[in-house]
């Protein structure tokens, strides 16, 4: 309780940071979001007078002062542009967000894991080097490859799945594959490296001199000590992933909260791209949180201090 | 049976024959042998160890009866192992598994790394029953518990939901047994099962495993390089060197007559407790220590805040005179390793610490750094694989701005027993012994005043350990050094030390003249070492050690407090022994 409590503390302290940082970066961005929301035609009164209902004519601390000031009430301010409240916006879209993350997550892990214990146990065949091959082009296709390429394949050719939108099961499979074949290939090559180290130990001499099938000492013996390491990925993982979401959502039309920071980023909409770079930090702060709560169910060793 | 009883006069059939066995490795080159046409019997209830230095295939042959020769490079080639009628050698995996911890079970030598840290002990000793007879959750626990009893551990319910990292050393190595014993097999293979534990707890094992075994009349095969452990354990012995046996005989005859020309240089290597006394005059001290307490705080809570203290040296003071070899001697953990992190300025220490008049702390100048150097126990590890011999020797030169750095790295291996040919050569290509010589030549570099040797013979096998020990003594003579020389083995500390202190918890409990201390130990704990060390002699078996009872002493304590200080009184000749 102490430990969670403590991380918690660091974890808005991190929030903090971040905020100053993104802040800073909108503050020296040439782009201006007075001209984008006045238009082309606005004259120059009307856009100082824009200027000075935003605030936006105050000098930084100023500017950011009155932001964390609303931050610690809840506030994250107002779209420049659709004149709603950011939080609201972000609300309605997290659950989508959430849903495709999670759903990402499991996709990765079911090929990553999958791909790295077959070829560890194969080490040196033809599987492994099959299987380590196709980790290496997970790993360094582009996103927007592999959506559009799944798209045309399952959905266009195919027809198994729907080329975009929001609701069935059935919408969600090809995004959360995208997702999932990125970071599928990095966790195949740990895991293989880690389930190959493991499987030299000791206990596992042990394990087989007890006379356990293979099955056993692979899954109950090797499998929970290799995927440790793994699990503190995950994490670390969950950064990556907010990058990725922007462009998977926007391919997909799916109406979480990266495709409301894409549209906020062309329009230079600076409240929400701050809300959702905040909600980003916080889901990565969380994910690493929960990944080191998790270590300690697995192994016994490690101490939360 | 009654037929095969006939056949052999009367005697039992025995469990296991192993015939003409050849194992080998593929290689670039073809195939390698590791063990040649090896050949032996084994009978019920009987001993029989293995003996040799490392690469004489002993491991390999364990393994190979085992069934665990690592696929797909390592395998068996010709031969035969027999188990009552059945070839382990042509058996197919599924059905070796079947034997595998039920008829044929197996210890290894590292208890610490030989259970599955994520595993309940309950639950590693309960699938070992439940992966051979099928039995219940409920009653393989029972069986479980019962086997945990019979190894003598204490609490055997509680052991069943601990973790292997909550249990010690000798404990881990007892629930190994547990495992292994529990389903009664015919064969019990014990691979170096003492050599990672202290001498106190190895006798323990060791009387455990006699005990068990008269109890189940298991047959045990002993893997061993120690020829104390040998002598106390074998009925039988055989001996091997590069993959094939060298002579076979019983222990008696093996260590009172050898026939073979190895085994007699395996014997005459063995360091043995007594010997010729050696003079140790009072010399003017190179370094001593006053009052020299380390502890280490163990931090915990919101704050951070010291919650217990490791004391891990605890008012120490001695001389170490110079030209001659202090020893300190102790189990793990009782702080002689600390002592001498502190002496070379690595640990933060409370107390005085002079070494050639200087003060030593942790900011100390770099010409005095020069005066104190150290060898290591693992030598593979305390070479930078990627740096040249040469430039490894060399180093400790370039640091301290000496000029000729090359040709002094010359001299020093020429003194150590290696050619200057091999200078630009790297560690790897080099024995465990050479390496150990190419560390002692880096740490003479700087002609230091004082060695400092950590456990520093203790990886090698007995013949190098031996030319180890005789190099160390002609250096010493030559170059007129002292040395701190920090062993667990007491035997080896007997055949080098002229001065002796005996640590446990921090504190030393007893110190004097070598002949003082081994030869008249007067503090229980000192008696207590010395009365565990296997004694390389069949005809000294003792009765086995008392147990100590209560809990294992400890050296963490809260903030504030601290074990009683002992209070050291001679007893005569500078012989210092502590209260009891």
């Amino acid at each position: 309780m102490v430990y969670v409590t403590r991380r918690l503390v660091q974890s808005a302290l991190i929030l903090l940071g971040v905020s100053f940082i993104t802040f800073v970066l909108l503050f020296v961005l040439p782009a201006d979001p007075v001209r984008q929301i006045a238009g082309r035609a606005a004259t120059a009164a009307t856009v100082e007078n824009i200027r000075a209902q935003l605030g936006l004519d105050q000098p930084f601390l100023i500017q950011y002062g009155r932001y964390l000031l609303g931050l610690i009430q809840g506030d994250l301010g107002r779209s420049y542009l659709q004149k709603t409240e950011v939080a609201e916006l972000i609300g309605s879209r997290l659950p989508a967000t959430l849903l495709l993350m999670a759903a990402g997550i499991v996709a990765e892990l079911i090929l990553g894991l999958t791909m790295g214990i077959a070829a560890a146990l194969y080490r040196g065949r033809a599987l492994d080097q099959a299987l380590m091959m196709t980790s290496f082009v997970t790993v360094s296709a582009p996103q927007f490859v592999v959506s559009l390429l799944l798209l045309y394949v399952f959905a266009v050719q195919l027809g198994w799945f729907p080329i975009g939108g929001y609701g069935t099961f059935a919408h969600l499979v090809l995004p959360a594959v995208t997702l999932g074949i990125l970071g599928s290939g990095w966790y195949a090559r740990m895991m293989r490296s880690s389930m190959i180290e493991v499987l030299r130990a000791d206990y596992i001499r042990t394990a087989r001199a007890k006379g356990l099938t293979r099955a056993r000492v692979v899954l109950r013996h090797a499998l929970p000590n290799a995927i440790l390491p793994v699990i503190a990925m995950i994490g670390i993982d969950i950064g990556v992933f907010m990058g990725g979401i922007v462009v998977v959502e926007s391919v997909f039309g799916w109406p979480g909260i990266g495709q409301l920071a894409w549209q906020a980023i062309q329009r230079v909409d600076i409240p929400i791209i701050m809300g959702v770079t905040l909600v980003s930090a916080l889901a990565i702060v969380l994910g690493n949180l929960l990944a080191d709560l998790i270590a300690p169910l697995i192994d016994p060793r490690i101490k939360l201090k | 049976m009654t037929d095969l009883q006939n056949i052999t006069g009367g005697e039992q059939a025995p469990v296991l024959t192993v015939q003409h066995l050849t194992v080998s490795v593929r290689t670039e080159g073809g195939l390698r042998p590791l063990v040649q046409d090896l050949s032996f019997t084994l009978n019920r209830g009987e001993t029989l160890a293995i003996a040799g230095e490392s690469g004489s295939g002993k491991s390999i042959t364990s393994l190979a009866i085992m069934g665990l020769l690592p696929p797909p490079a390592v395998r068996i080639t010709g031969g035969r192992i027999a188990l009552g009628a059945t070839d382990l050698a042509a058996l197919p995996e599924a059905q070796m598994r079947k034997i595998r911890g039920d008829r044929v079970a197996m210890i290894f030598q590292e208890p610490m790394t030989s259970l599955n840290p994520v595993l309940t002990v309950g639950a590693q000793l309960t699938e070992a029953i439940r992966a051979h007879e099928p039995v219940s959750r409920a009653e393989a626990k029972a069986r479980a518990i019962k086997a945990l009893t019979a190894v003598r551990l204490s609490q055997p319910e509680r052991r069943m939901t601990q973790f292997p990292h909550e249990l010690s050393g000798g404990m881990r190595q007892r629930v190994m047994i547990a495992m292994a014993l529990a389903l009664r097999p015919e064969v019990l293979i014990a691979d170096e099962p003492t050599t990672a534990l202290d001498v106190t707890v190895q006798r323990e094992v060791l009387d455990l495993l006699r005990d068990l075994q008269r109890e189940m009349g298991t047959a045990i095969i002993l893997i061993t390089h120690d020829m104390g452990v040998v002598a106390e354990m074998a009925d039988r012995v055989i001996v091997m060197k590069a993959g094939r046996m060298v002579e076979e005989a019983p222990v008696a005859r093996l260590f009172t007559a050898p026939k073979a020309d190895y085994t007699q240089k395996l014997l005459a290597a063995v360091p043995r407790m007594g010997g010729p006394d050696r003079p140790a005059p009072m010399a003017a001290p190179v370094a001593s220590l006053r009052d020299v307490v380390v502890r280490f705080p163990i931090r915990g809570g919101m704050l951070s805040r010291v919650v217990q203290n490791v004391h891990a040296v605890e008012h120490v003071s001695f001389d170490i005179p110079q030209g001659q070899t202090f020893a300190l001697v102790g189990e793990s953990g009782c702080g002689k390793s600390t002592i001498a992190k502190a002496l070379v300025g690595l640990a933060p220490h409370q107390g005085q610490i002079t070494v050639a008049g200087q003060t030593v702390t942790e900011t100390m100048p770099r010409a005095l750094r020069a005066q104190v150097q150290m060898v290591f126990q693992d030598p593979m590890a305390a070479l930078d694989p990627r740096m040249t011999v040469g430039d490894l020797i060399a180093e400790p030169l370039v640091i301290h701005g000496l000029p000729h750095a090359r040709d002094r790295a010359a001299d020093l291996m020429a003194r150590v027993g290696l050619s200057k040919d091999q200078l630009d050569r790297y560690p790897h290509e080099f024995s465990g012994g050479q390496r150990q010589r190419i560390c002692i030549a880096r740490a003479l570099a700087l002609n230091p005043r004082l060695v400092i040797a950590d456990e520093s013979v203790s990886a090698l096998d007995v013949s190098v350990q031996a030319q180890v020990l005789r190099l160390l003594q002609q250096l010493q003579d030559e170059m007129g050094m002292a040395y701190l020389f920090i062993s667990h083995d007491m035997a080896v500390v007997d055949t080098i030390a002229s001065r002796v202190a005996v640590m446990h918890l921090g504190q030393i409990v007893e110190m004097g003249t070598r002949a003082q201390v081994f030869g008249n130990p007067q503090h229980p704990y000192t008696q207590r070492l010395i009365e565990a060390v296997p004694q390389p002699d069949p005809t000294a078996r003792r009765p086995p050690l008392p147990r100590l009872a209560g809990e294992v002493p400890s050296p963490l304590h809260p903030p504030g407090q601290g074990p009683a200080r002992l209070r050291l009184i001679d007893r005569g000749a500078g012989h210092l022994v502590a209260e009891a």
